[in-house]
């Protein structure tokens, strides 16, 4: 690889970056108000309001930044760069057509499962070090939400790398075949809502439940962090349906054309997924704390142990 | 001196100055961040070795779950922004001669073990997840099975400990 060809990469990387999280935010307002019907932005850019998110953008950018007198200055303004740049780094590892990766690695999943449980120590920074009680609240639901989801999120994963034989992302693809859809069906649905719960997404929203304690470890944020917050939720649903995709729905794979249309099977299948987010936020009322806790450690624990066992029992049939 | 010694020296030396401020540093939830710095310094290290699978374990269970668990702890009980005086207890010299003499004796095993074990880092594959998969339940499945049955031993100690309902048993039952 030259250097030119990793600056490319990494440019097409950041681009991504930037780009997707806008689409699926756009989606969600749109979705979101056909869904509640009614019309959503329509003003911004003209057409249908395609461009609010940049106008949103731009506001953020012009409004005052305040940090509370009460506040621990350094840890406070670190926190969104925490809570965002683990999502950037991931994209790196992301495989989006057969080769279409910026870095293949031999132990992706894993390096993909480590980097993202470290964004949440950006929202229980936030929440601690704003100096308000609220805040602190939402950090410690943000904290024990976590702890909670991790394990079923990490145990979903590895019955995939189990069934495929492989911790890398694109091998994982390769391994992948139809019925596995059936076969790791547990699984998908296992990582799918473990996951929502580490990105905070309703109905999994108890950290930042705004009808109690305003928004949780986001309250005293205003202007550019709280907006790289706002994109740090956007790029985790990115993530998390990418990584979804590739992991259970065969990423690049589909009905046809696999070599040339890989990267736009990869994107329908985000998108679609993306589109499930957004469709359980709006259709759901959120868990209380209680339930939370329950469905982690009584539900999904088990349930993804089942699948583990029922992994190892079929593969090792199968050889 | 290579490029990638100078690198894990330097990687060392953040590792082992946010280790000092973890236990200098008068602010609690300080001392917590700067462990997450001095954990991700000791994963770099790793991965500057191709230990990669190490490195990322490292970040998956001490950052990602051991440091979030402590923040935890910490919030839940008293998390005080800005200094606290009372951090400090009387048995700083104690512990500052335990570390000092635990340091010594590792420092001493590892180099009278591996001071001139050197290895070509560029071509290795000792440190990827299959050559350690196979290491571990190959040769060292005994050893793996005696960890995993003191991790069960502790976790059923743990639920003893925290539930307050079941006591020890009271003259008459069973």
């Amino acid at each position: 690889m030259t250097f030119l060809e990793i600056l490319l990469r990494l440019a097409l990387v950041v681009a991504a970056f930037l780009l997707l999280p806008l689409l699926v935010g756009q989606l969600e307002h749109k979705a979101m108000a056909h869904m509640q019907a009614r019309l959503g932005p329509m003003h911004a850019g003209g057409f249908h309001g395609w461009a609010q998110l940049i106008a949103d953008g731009v506001k953020f950018v012009q409004k005052e930044h305040v940090v509370p007198a009460q506040a621990d200055r350094t840890v406070f303004s670190l926190a969104p760069a925490i809570a965002l740049l683990p999502y950037l780094v991931i994209l790196v590892v992301i495989p989006v057509g057969p080769g279409l990766v910026a870095l293949d690695l031999d132990i992706g999943l894993f390096f993909v499962l480590a980097v993202m449980s470290v964004s949440v120590l950006g929202s229980v920074m936030a929440g601690w070090s704003s100096g308000n009680k609220y805040a602190l609240l939402g950090g410690l639901r943000s904290a024990a939400q976590l702890m909670a989801y991790e394990l079923p999120l990490v145990l979903a994963a590895s019955s995939v790398a189990m069934a495929a034989g492989t911790l890398s992302l694109s091998g994982i693809v390769e391994a992948w075949s139809p019925w596995w859809l059936a076969w790791q069906a547990p699984a998908l649905l296992i990582f799918f809502v473990a996951g929502l719960a580490e990105l905070h997404r309703p109905p999994f929203d108890m950290p930042v439940a705004d009808s109690e304690i305003v928004l949780g470890p986001y309250t005293e944020y205003t202007g550019l962090r709280f907006a790289l917050f706002l994109l740090a939720e956007y790029a985790g649903i990115v993530v998390l349906c990418a990584l979804t995709t590739v992991l259970f729905l065969g990423g690049w794979r589909g009905p046809f054309g696999d070599e040339a249309l890989g990267p736009i099977w990869f994107l329908i299948k985000l998108f679609v997924l993306a589109f499930v987010v957004i469709w359980l936020r709006v259709s759901n009322p959120r868990l209380r704390a209680d339930q939370l806790q329950k469905l982690a450690w009584q539900v999904l624990v088990p349930l993804s142990l089942g699948q583990l066992a029922l992994t190892g029992v079929v593969k090792v049939a199968m050889v | 001196m290579t490029a990638a010694e100078i690198v894990f020296v330097l990687l060392g030396v953040v590792a082992l100055a946010s280790g000092v401020l973890v236990v200098t540093t008068r602010q609690i939830v300080r001392a917590a961040l700067y462990l997450v710095v001095s954990f991700g310094a000791i994963a770099a290290c790793f991965l500057v070795l191709t230990a990669e699978l190490v490195a990322w374990v490292q970040v998956l269970i001490y950052v990602g779950a051991v440091v979030v668990l402590l923040l935890f702890g910490i919030m839940l009980t008293r998390a005080p922004i800005g200094p606290s005086s009372d951090l400090d207890s009387r048995n700083k010299p104690a512990a500052v001669t335990v570390a000092v003499a635990a340091a010594g004796v590792l420092v001493t095993v590892v180099v009278s073990g591996f001071g001139d074990a050197y290895f070509e880092v560029g071509e290795s594959r000792a440190g990827s997840a299959s050559v350690i998969g196979s290491g571990i339940f190959r040769y060292w499945v005994l050893p793996f099975e005696v960890l995993s049955v003191l991790l069960l031993a502790a976790l059923v100690g743990a639920i003893v400990l925290s539930r307050t309902d079941i006591g020890p048993p009271k003259d008459g039952d069973g």
